[in-house]
C-alpha cells in the first residue's frame, strides 16, 4: 500500500525539494510576490513608474499642453542625448564608481562633431568613429588612474570634467560656435526624421512577443531539466499588458509627428545593453565586482579589467550622446554639455532605479529615469519658469531620488535582500 | 566547463612549499614555512587564532603574493599572482570569510567567473548543476534564486564549499568549512573531504575542531606564531597535539584539564 503511493508520486523537482518555501504560481502569486519584493525594499521600476504618473497629472492641470502629442514627440526627441549619456553611467554607477565628467565628455564630442565634420569636411561617419573612439580613450585613462593608482573616480572625473571642457573650448576656438547645416543627415536625424508609422506599430508589439516565447521557451527548457517551471499565464499577462500601453503610445504619439527615430536608436541602445548587462559573462561580473570587488576578484574575476570596460562604456555612451545632443541643436557650441547635462544623466539613472552603492541596476533605468527627467525639464518650461527655478527643482529631485535609493537599501538590509 | 581532470597518481607530490614567509609591514604573519600536500591525502592545518592559517591559504589561492619562499606545483615553480591563476591551475579555495557577492543570488555565485557559455549564459544548465551539487552537500537551502544576503551564515559557507568543487580541482583548501554548519551538514562536509581524496585530490582543512582533524586528516601540521611546529598524525594524544599548538606543556587548556581533574578528586 504504501509502496504503492510511493511509486505513483513524481520525483520532487529538484528546486522544489525544501517544503518551507512558499511557491508562488500563477497570476495571484506573480502579484504576491511581487508586494513581497517591494515590501522588502527591493522597489524596482515603481518609484519611477508612479513618478512619472504623478508629473503627469501635474503638469497637464497646470498647463494641458504638457500631454499634447506633438509635446512629447519633442520630449522624446530631447530625451535621446542624455538618455544615451545615462546609460553609460549605469555602468559605472553598477561598479560603485562615479564619472563626473560625461557632460564635459558630451560636449567635446559635439566640438570635435563640429569641427571635423563642419570645419574639416570630414566625412560623418568617421567624424563619429572618431569621436567615439576619443570617448573610449578618456574612459580608459579614468579606468588606468582608478586602477594603478586607486585614484577616486570621484576625483579623478572630476578633473576631467575640467580638462575636457579645456579642451572643448580650445578646439572650438575664438568663435566659440559651429553651425551645422540643417539639411544635412545628422541634423535631420535629430530634429525631424521620424519612423514610419507601421514600423513603430511593429516594433511596439516584439517585446510582448519577445516576451511569451522567451518564456514559452524557458519553460520547456527548465521542465526537461526537472526544475519548476512558473506557467504562462504571468508571461501572457506582462506582454498583454505591456504590448497594450505600447501600441497607446505609439497611437497617441502618431495622432502628432511620431516616434523619432533618434529615440528609436536610443532605445536599441538600450535593449543592446541590457542584454550584455543580465545575459553575458561580462553582466554578471559587473554586478559581482559592484556587490563584492574583493569577492570578485577571489573568483577569479580580472576586476581591473572590469572597471576599465565600465569607464571606457560610460565615456563612450557620452561621446555618442554629445553627437546626439550637436545634431538635436544643429550647432556645436561652448555651452554644449555644460549646465545640468551632467547632473540630467547621473539623476536619470539613479531616478531610474540604479543604486549609487553599486551592485544593483538595470539598463532601463537610464530610460526611465531620462523620461522624468525631461519631462519635469519640459513641463518647467512650458511653465515659463526660468533655468534658475528649473535647476532648483531639478536638483531636488534628485535629491528624493537619492533619498529613496538610500532608504530602499536600509530596508533590504533589514530584509536580508542585500 | 568542469573539464575532468586526469586525477594525479595516489601519493604523488602536488603541492610542495618551501621557506615560505609573509611580512604585513612590521608584522610576519608566515615565516620560513615548509608544506607538502599529496593527491589523495587530507592535510590539517591546525594552530591558535592568529596563527597564520588564513594567511598561508590566502598565499596559495593567489590572494597575497608570499615576501620570500618557493611554491612548487606537481615539481615545477609557480608564480600564484592572482586569484584567477591559482583557480585556473586547479587550486580552489574556501575562504573562512567565504568571499561571496550577497547582491548575486546561489546559482550566480557558484558559477561567478565560469559561467557556461559566457556570451549567452545557460541559466537552466547552471541551475541544475547547482542544484546537484548542493545535493551532494546535503545543503538545505529553500531556493537558488535568492540573493546570498537571504541565507543563513551555515547556508552561506555550504554555498562557498559547493563552489570550490565546482572546478574539479586538484587541491582543495578549507578555512574552518565547518565552523557555522549543522551536525548532518558537518558530517556531509566530512564525508565529502573522504570522497575528494578518495578521487585522488589533495585537501588542505583548517579546524579549530580537533574532533573533526582527527576523523579525517591524514597529517596534522601546528603552525604556531607563523613558523611550523611539527607534524603529527592522527594517532597522536590530544594533549601532545595541544601543546604544539600553545607551545608548551603547561598550557592554559592542560591546566583546566588539571584543575577539572582536582574539582572531580575534592568530590569524591
Ligand atoms: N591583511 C593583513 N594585514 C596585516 N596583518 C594581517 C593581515 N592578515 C593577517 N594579518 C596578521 O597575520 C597574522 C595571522 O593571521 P591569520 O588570519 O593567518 O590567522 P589564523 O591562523 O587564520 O587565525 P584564526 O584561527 O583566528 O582564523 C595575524 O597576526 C594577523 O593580525
Ligand atoms: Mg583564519
Amino acid at each position: 500500500m504504501t509502496q504503492n503511493t510511493q511509486k505513483s508520486t513524481p520525483p520532487p523537482q529538484l528546486d522544489r525539494a525544501d517544503a518551507r518555501v512558499r511557491h508562488d504560481a500563477g497570476l495571484a502569486g506573480a502579484l504576491r510576490g511581487f508586494v513581497d519584493q517591494i515590501r522588502s525594499g527591493d522597489l524596482g521600476m515603481l518609484p519611477v513608474v508612479l513618478g512619472l504618473l504623478l508629473i503627469s497629472i501635474v503638469f497637464s492641470t497646470l498647463n494641458p499642453i504638457f500631454l499634447a502629442p506633438n509635446n512629447l514627440v519633442n520630449l522624446l526627441f530631447d530625451a535621446a542625448a542624455v538618455g544615451l549619456i545615462a546609460l553609460g553611467v549605469v555602468c559605472v554607477l553598477l561598479l560603485g564608481e562615479i564619472d563626473l565628467s560625461i557632460g564635459s565628455m558630451s560636449g567635446l564630442a559635439s566640438a570635435m562633431t563640429g569641427v571635423l565634420w563642419v570645419n574639416s569636411g570630414v566625412p560623418l561617419p568617421i567624424t563619429i568613429i572618431a569621436v567615439m573612439l576619443t570617448g573610449a580613450l578618456v574612459g580608459l585613462l579614468f579606468g588606468f588612474l582608478r586602477n594603478k593608482f586607486e585614484m577616486p573616480s570621484f576625483v579623478a572625473t572630476l578633473a576631467g570634467l575640467l580638462a575636457l571642457l579645456g579642451l572643448q573650448l580650445y578646439i572650438l576656438g575664438p568663435t566659440g560656435s559651429i553651425n551645422m547645416p540643417f539639411s544635412s543627415p545628422l541634423v535631420r536625424f535629430g530634429q525631424i526624421l521620424i519612423m514610419p508609422a507601421w514600423v513603430s506599430y511593429f516594433v511596439a508589439i516584439i517585446p510582448g512577443a519577445l516576451i511569451v516565447y522567451g518564456s514559452m521557451r524557458t519553460n520547456q527548457r527548465r521542465s526537461a531539466a526537472n526544475l519548476s517551471s512558473g506557467g504562462m499565464s504571468v508571461a501572457v499577462a506582462k506582454a498583454a499588458i505591456l504590448t497594450v500601453a505600447l501600441i497607446f503610445a505609439v497611437f497617441y504619439l502618431e495622432q502628432g509627428r511620431g516616434v523619432p527615430w533618434m529615440f528609436g536608436v536610443f532605445v536599441l541602445f538600450v535593449v543592446f545593453l541590457n542584454y550584455a548587462l543580465t545575459r553575458t559573462k561580462w553582466g554578471r561580473s559587473m554586478f559581482a565586482v559592484g556587490g563584492n570587488a574583493e569577492a570578485a576578484r577571489r573568483s577569479g574575476i580580472n576586476v581591473q579589467r572590469i572597471r576599465l570596460s565600465a569607464f571606457v562604456v560610460c565615456s563612450t555612451f557620452a561621446a555618442l550622446g554629445g553627437v546626439f545632443a550637436a545634431a538635436r541643436l544643429a550647432s556645436a557650441s561652448q555651452q554644449a554639455g555644460t549646465g545640468d547635462v551632467n547632473l540630467n544623466a547621473i539623476a536619470a539613472a539613479v531616478i531610474g532605479g540604479t543604486s549609487l552603492f553599486g551592485g544593483r541596476g538595470s539598463a532601463w533605468s537610464a530610460l526611465l529615469g531620462v523620461l522624468v527627467i525631461m519631462a519635469i525639464s519640459n513641463g518647467l518650461t512650458l511653465l515659463n519658469l526660468s533655468s534658475s527655478l528649473r535647476y532648483m527643482i531639478t536638483g531636488a529631485v534628485l535629491a528624493i531620488a537619492v533619498i529613496v535609493d538610500s532608504l530602499a537599501r536600509r530596508s533590504r538590509a533589514s530584509h536580508g535582500r542585500a | 566547463m568542469t573539464q575532468e581532470n586526469a586525477g594525479p597518481e595516489k601519493g604523488e607530490l602536488i603541492l610542495r612549499l618551501r621557506g615560505v614567509g609573509k611580512q604585513f609591514g612590521a608584522v610576519t604573519a608566515l615565516e620560513d614555512i615548509e608544506l607538502d600536500v599529496h593527491a589523495g591525502e587530507v592535510v590539517a592545518l591546525v594552530g591558535d587564532n592568529g596563527a597564520g592559517k588564513s594567511t598561508l591559504v590566502k598565499v596559495l589561492a593567489g590572494v597575497h603574493q608570499p615576501t620570500s619562499g618557493t611554491i612548487e606545483y606537481f615539481g615545477k615553480q609557480v608564480l600564484l599572482d592572482t586569484p584567477a591563476a591559482a583557480l585556473e591551475m586547479g587550486i580552489a579555495t574556501v575562504f573562512q570569510d567565504l568571499a561571496l557577492c550577497e547582491n548575486l543570488d546561489v546559482v550566480a555565485n557558484l558559477f561567478l567567473g565560469h559561467e557556461i557559455s559566457p556570451w549567452r549564459m545557460d541559466e537552466v544548465q547552471m541551475e541544475v548543476r547547482a542544484w546537484t551539487l548542493l545535493q551532494e552537500l546535503a545543503a538545505r537551502i529553500p531556493s537558488v534564486r535568492e540573493p546570498i544576503a537571504s541565507l543563513s551564515g551555515g547556508q552561506r559557507q555550504t554555498v562557498a564549499i559547493a563552489r570550490s568543487l565546482l572546478l574539479d580541482p586538484h587541491i582543495i583548501m578549507l578555512d574552518e568549512p565547518t565552523a557555522a554548519l549543522g551536525v548532518a551538514q558537518t558530517a556531509e562536509v566530512l564525508n565529502l573531504i573522504e570522497r575528494v581524496r578518495d578521487r585522488g585530490h589533495g585537501v588542505i582543512l583548517i579546524s579549530h575542531n580537533m574532533e573533526d582533524v582527527r576523523a579525517v586528516a591524514d597529517r596534522i601540521v601546528v603552525l604556531r606564531l607563523g613558523k611550523n611546529n611539527g607534524v603529527f598524525t592522527a594517532e597522536t594524544s590530544h594533549q601532545e597535539l595541544v601543546s604544539a599548538i600553545t607551545g608548551a606543556s603547561e598550557n592554559s587548556v592542560s591546566r583546566r584539564a588539571a584543575r577539572k581533574l582536582e574539582e572531580v578528586g575534592e568530590d569524591q
